[in-house]
């Protein structure tokens, strides 16, 4: 079966209806041992026992990242193709990554209230990070606002895509303004700086997160087109009920 | 040609002449400005160093007021179905328009700033930098502002969505503006650097959102 066949709603459906499951148990098997590998891993010798915040912190402050790139893609196959499941994909991961941002910041600032002796600090990461926050509720509030689906996944899908070439500028604009947090410490160039013994259940974490995001994406999307579903359905009952 | 400069005489004829469109946004300015002595006090030295951050904030404001007049009057009138009708492309179009926009309502922000400047106690040898910031940056404003009124006008009723959509695109002009309009004022960070980066974000920004403007506007009226 060719890939483009899962592009039908309906493949699609039973498609997801056979993976989550999967993915589902292997998000909880990841989190398992993740989790165990992060409790077991040695604590830092500045930071004591809070450095385990990182195991939660440093995922979720990836996927915020990463999931805006995925509704970028997602708004390509909107706006090139006009593709209804690129609309849905892009429509489902807005919200989940909004609280992934979310949980990356209020795990930053509960770290940071040991660490610097404040909750917040407008220090150039995590001021960024709120921004991107900010354009994740945008976006959301953008598909509120739409009545018609097909044309909110449009609009949204320009505004996703200024955004991904305005999140850079925003991202080196705050840096410039001010900079005060720890440089990146595991993606840069060369090898990394943070000790293996801390870096393996973080990486394992990553992986945790992302099973996470992948299985919530899958049935937001699910629920997404059974939601479009019964729209076309009721609007169809309500035109036979006028005619 | 012609039928650009056609369009933005238009444009800054109805934004002058009728519902004083440009008038406001420079009133509200003034208003914004007036306000924040009274939130923060009246200690001059206080003032003087927020002062360029306040003309700043206060442009920004009022640049989003008049944002959703742009377009969506010319939506209710149909004016905007003719101009996606003529040969000329729609994103000339738009650009144009904002340029008119650009004239009748920040031009006038940039040169009542001085006079604000003087009201907040900012050394007058920095006057001229600050109101330099404000005219090499508020095109940027203005021309993100034209993505968020293009798409309010898409969804039909997203009046009050545009400032939600709007603001958090213009963090990086603000960040400039206020960082060259400061380093005039306290120093020792040189000028050139926060203003060059400041133009760069105004013709980027000149570049891309009459493209994503057409785009939604396209989307939304199909």
């Amino acid at each position: 079966m060719p890939i483009s066949d899962f592009a039908n709603p309906s493949k699609f459906l039973t498609l997801v209806s056979r993976v989550l499951p999967w993915l589902a148990v292997a998000a909880v098997i990841a989190f398992a041992i993740g989790l165990t590998q992060a409790m077991q891993a040695p604590d830092d010798y500045q930071q004591g026992a809070t450095v385990k915040i990182m195991y939660l912190h440093v995922p979720s402050a990836w996927l915020s990242m990463g999931i805006w790139a995925v509704m970028s893609i997602a708004a390509l196959g909107t706006l090139v193709w006009r593709h209804p499941l690129a609309d849905v994909a892009g429509k489902a991961a807005a919200p989940i990554g909004a609280a992934f941002t979310l949980i990356c910041l209020i795990t930053g600032s509960l770290w940071g209230r040991p660490m610097w002796g404040t909750y917040w600090v407008w220090d150039a990461r995590l001021t960024s990070v709120f921004v991107l926050f900010l354009m994740y509720l945008g976006v959301i509030a953008l598909y509120w606002t739409a009545e018609e689906p097909s044309r909110a996944a449009r609009l949204a899908a320009i505004l996703t895509l200024v955004g991904a070439i305005n999140l850079p500028v925003v991202k080196f604009s705050v840096d410039w303004w001010n900079t005060l947090h720890q440089p990146a410490s595991v993606i840069r160039m060369g090898a990394p700086t943070i000790d293996p013994s801390l870096l393996k259940p973080l990486l394992m974490m990553a992986v945790a997160y992302f099973l996470l995001f992948a299985a919530l994406h899958l049935a937001a999307m699910r629920n997404e087109i059974l939601r479009r579903r019964v729209r076309t359905l009721r609007l169809m009952q309500a035109n036979e009920a006028a005619s | 040609m012609s039928a650009l400069a056609a369009l933005y005489w238009r444009d800054l004829r109805l934004a002058v002449r009728a519902g004083g469109g440009a008038a406001i946004a420079a009133l509200f300015f003034l208003i914004v400005v007036a306000l924040v002595p009274f939130a923060v006090g009246p200690d001059l030295a206080l003032l003087s160093r927020i002062g360029p951050a306040i003309l700043w904030l206060g442009a920004l404001l009022a640049s989003l007021l008049t944002l959703d007049r742009l377009i969506a009057v010319d939506a209710e009138d149909g004016s905007l179905d003719l101009l996606m009708m003529t040969p000329m492309p729609l994103e000339a179009a738009l650009a144009a328009k904002a340029l008119a926009h650009w004239t009748s309502t920040c031009l006038p922000l940039v040169i009542l700033s001085p006079v604000l400047a003087l009201l907040l106690n900012v050394e007058f040898s920095a006057m001229p930098a600050i109101a330099l910031t404000l005219a090499a940056g508020t095109p940027a404003l203005t021309f993100i502002g034209l993505i968020g009124a293009a798409l309010s006008v898409a969804l039909r009723r997203g009046g009050v969505l545009l400032a939600v959509l709007v603001l958090p695109f213009t963090i990086p002009v603000l960040i400039f503006g206020v960082a060259a309009a400061n380093a005039v004022i306290v120093g020792p960070a040189p000028f050139g650097p926060p203003f060059t980066i400041l133009c760069a974000l105004s013709l980027a920004s000149a570049v891309i959102a009459p493209v994503a403007a057409a785009a939604a506007i396209r989307h939304g009226l199909e």
